[in-house]
């Protein structure tokens, strides 16, 4: 395999892998930038991921399977809603405690509905989002390196795929170019003043964490259903977590975000291809570099070695009306 | 004044709530138990047979109760410095390098009481020095601590997978884990205080450890009403601005308040690899530094509630590992759904009740007790 083949490859499971990354990430940017800081990203996502596989192996309908695991991430977003908004109660722990009855609860249920170890059964193609073949992509696969590229890399992707990456410049209009948007991002940075405005701070602040809920709904479902045939325990494996430090490393902005996850994607991706090759000049790379890199990268840029990341200046404060 | 803010009696606010709040969060538990046809409580009652029926049971519990006692109030001392550190897990885990070591040196030529106090004191200085650098970027960069110890969990985790696997590993064999302690480098369990009692500890690995966690337990109710650190640490917790006008540097009364939370999250480690395995294992810490959380939420972070709240975790870690075992269908998952339940309760929804108990305890309508 000559390189610029190799290269491809590795870019193209960059993109598999950058998936769950920016759906979680876009779900943790509108929450945080309401002021809601959601670290049950992890949780939202393992639960949806089982409630696509469950569905899906009982209905068949990937589909069904989809809106399966959006409602309950939501569900779950709205968990952390009451606790965080109405309840007043502290998001971190509230986040803590979804992941961890995510993660409990998915093998639980699992275990008694399928009796495979937490795992749900095997899923046909039927029941899967199938990659989808671009139009034209076989006839110019020939053509050297951009009929190549077109064919291996921009085509043959599941639907959640070019959905994720057409949520970001949506995310983008939606936070920079709407009425909702400015809101959203002036309840993160000053909800007293959007409540002198008129405006339900609590409302909004709501709107946020079920898009958020939707979006970790998507990044499990495309776990499950997509990129595997099937629920396995905890198969989110910290994904949540990548994706907070993707959404921090980006500074809360969604472009940034986007590249933060295919970075991120492509340590993965670099990290799956190098284990047990030896590298020209160093040698075997420990595949622990590669998942460690993307928390560094991120405490350097905390450090301000790489500018400086400012969140939400009301994050994590619920809002208590003066009287 | 909102409903919120009215003062309650302190045996509400530190009796009654929280018994209310761990009350639903069994109460759903329950739920979940029934949602997977099982009995409740049948199942309440093998877990408390399971962690408080026998000398064996009691002493698992303790083990178990050790772990979040250390964790809990490494939570704790930094919640009252204001600052979340979450990283409990990955300080626990770089903690254990600090024991082992020294118990794969030190354990080799000297006995157990000679080994320990150095061992101690390597695990909380692995434990604070993996809280070093989140507490640093929090003092001075201003970053936040929540996601500075999130990051440094999986940094520890990947660093000593990567230490365990290449470095650390037995050569040829095939689990990522040390060779066994010599005897100097293993705590002994705690068998006489069972056999006082005519109860007999069996398998259970209820070591010396507990005795440290007890000692820090009274040493960190020292710290923090005692000295002048304590009050330094409170009043930075409660007001930062203010503290600082007082004159009480900021920088560094939150880096020592990180170091010593992650010197205490470090000793943990003493219990499960010098006291029950001898050994060093990948993902010893298995959780105890999230439950450290839970712990010392429910503890309202003072040491005599952090230590019965910990017994209380104990007592559903070992419980849960009966009810797996006599009830297959109710998995150990199900302590993790437990757990999940009280942080919820307990934590993130304290104050769920607060506004009916103070219209209970003041007998007027909220509205009118406003002044101005």
């Amino acid at each position: 395999m000559d390189l610029f083949t190799a290269a491809v490859l590795v870019l193209d499971s960059t993109v598999r892998l950058t998936i769950p990354l920016l759906f979680a990430a876009l779900a943790g940017l509108f929450s945080e930038r309401a002021g809601v800081f959601d670290i049950g990203l992890e949780g939202k996502m393992l639960a949806g991921a089982f409630a696509a596989g469950s569905i899906a192996i009982v209905t068949g309908s990937p589909y069904l399977a989809l809106v399966g695991a959006i409602l309950v991430s939501v569900a779950l977003s709205l968990v952390h809603g009451f606790a965080s908004i109405t309840a007043k109660g502290n998001q971190i722990v509230s986040g803590v405690a979804i992941n961890f009855v995510a993660a409990g609860l998915t093998v639980l249920l699992g275990q008694n509905w399928f009796s495979q170890g937490g795992r749900t059964p095997q899923l046909p193609n039927t029941a899967r989002f199938n990659p989808i073949e671009l139009p034209g992509a076989a006839a110019v696969r020939d053509v050297p390196v951009v009929g190549y590229l077109y064919a291996e890399l921009i085509s043959g992707h599941s639907i959640l795929v070019y959905l994720a990456f057409l949520a970001v410049p949506f995310s983008w209009w939606a936070l920079y170019r709407t009425r909702f948007g400015l809101r959203l991002r002036a309840v993160g940075e000053n909800p007293g003043a959007v409540d002198t405005a008129g405006i339900s701070v609590e409302w909004l602040r709501y709107r946020a964490v079920i898009v958020a809920g939707i979006f970790c709904g998507l990044s499990g479902a495309y776990l499950a259903i997509a990129q595997s045939a099937g629920f396995i325990k905890d198969m989110t494996a910290g994904k949540g977590y990548i994706a907070l430090a993707a959404l921090i490393f980006a500074k809360w902005k969604p472009v940034p975000v986007m590249f933060a996850c295919l970075l991120f994607g492509f340590l993965d991706a670099v990290a799956i291809r190098l284990q047990g090759t030896p590298v020209p000049l160093v040698g075997e790379v420990p595949v622990q570099i590669f998942q460690a890199l993307p928390y560094i990268l991120t405490c350097i840029l905390l450090a301000g070695f790489i500018g400086t990341a400012i969140p939400p200046k009301a994050g994590g404060v619920p809002y208590t009306k003066e009287r | 004044m909102s409903a919120a803010s009215v003062p309650l009696p302190r045996w509400v606010t530190f009796g009654l709530m929280p018994a209310l709040n761990l009350a639903v969060a069994f109460l759903i538990s329950g739920l979940v138990v029934a949602f997977i046809g099982e009995s409740p409580l049948e199942a309440v009652e093998v877990l408390l047979t399971g962690a408080l029926g026998s000398g064996e049971g009691i002493g698992y519990t303790l083990f178990y109760a050790t772990n979040f006692i250390f964790t809990g109030l490494a939570v704790a001392v930094a919640f009252h410095c204001g600052l979340f550190n979450i990283g409990g897990e990955g300080q626990a885990y770089l903690g254990g390098l600090g024991a082992a070591l020294v118990a794969l040196s030190l354990g080799e030529v000297l006995p157990w009481y000679a080994t320990m106090p150095v061992a101690v004191l390597a695990a909380a200085l692995f434990g604070a020095a993996w809280a070093l650098i989140p507490a640093w970027l929090q003092a001075s960069r201003g970053s936040h601590i929540v996601i500075t110890t999130i990051m440094f969990n999986f940094i520890g985790a990947a660093l000593m997978v990567y230490l365990l696997v290449n470095i650390l590993k037995v050569p040829g064999a095939m689990a990522p884990e040390t060779r066994t302690f010599a005897e100097g480098g293993q705590l002994p369990k705690l068998a006489f205080p069972f056999e006082l009692f005519g109860a007999r500890l069996g398998a259970a690995p209820f070591n010396v450890s507990f005795v440290i966690a007890l000692l820090m337990a009274v040493l960190v109710w020292l710290l923090i009403w005692r000295t002048r650190l304590g009050y330094e640490i409170r009043a930075t917790g409660t007001n930062p601005t203010a503290a600082i006008y007082a004159g009480i540097p900021y920088r560094r009364t939150v880096i020592v308040t990180m170091l010593i939370s992650g010197g205490l999250a470090g000793m943990m480690a003493l219990n499960p690899v010098m006291g029950a395995s001898a050994r060093l294992q990948v993902e010893f810490v298995g959780g105890a530094g999230f439950v450290g959380i839970a712990v010392a939420l429910m503890g309202r972070s003072h040491p005599l509630g952090i230590v019965f709240a910990a017994i209380l975790f104990g007592v559903l870690y070992q419980g849960g590992a009966e009810l797996s075992f006599w009830i297959p269908s109710i998995t150990r998952d199900m302590i993790v759904v437990i757990q999940g339940l009280v942080i919820l309760f307990a934590g993130a929804l304290e104050n769920m009740f607060r506004p009916a108990l103070a219209r209970l305890f003041w007998r007027v309508p909220t509205a009118s007790s406003v002044k101005a």
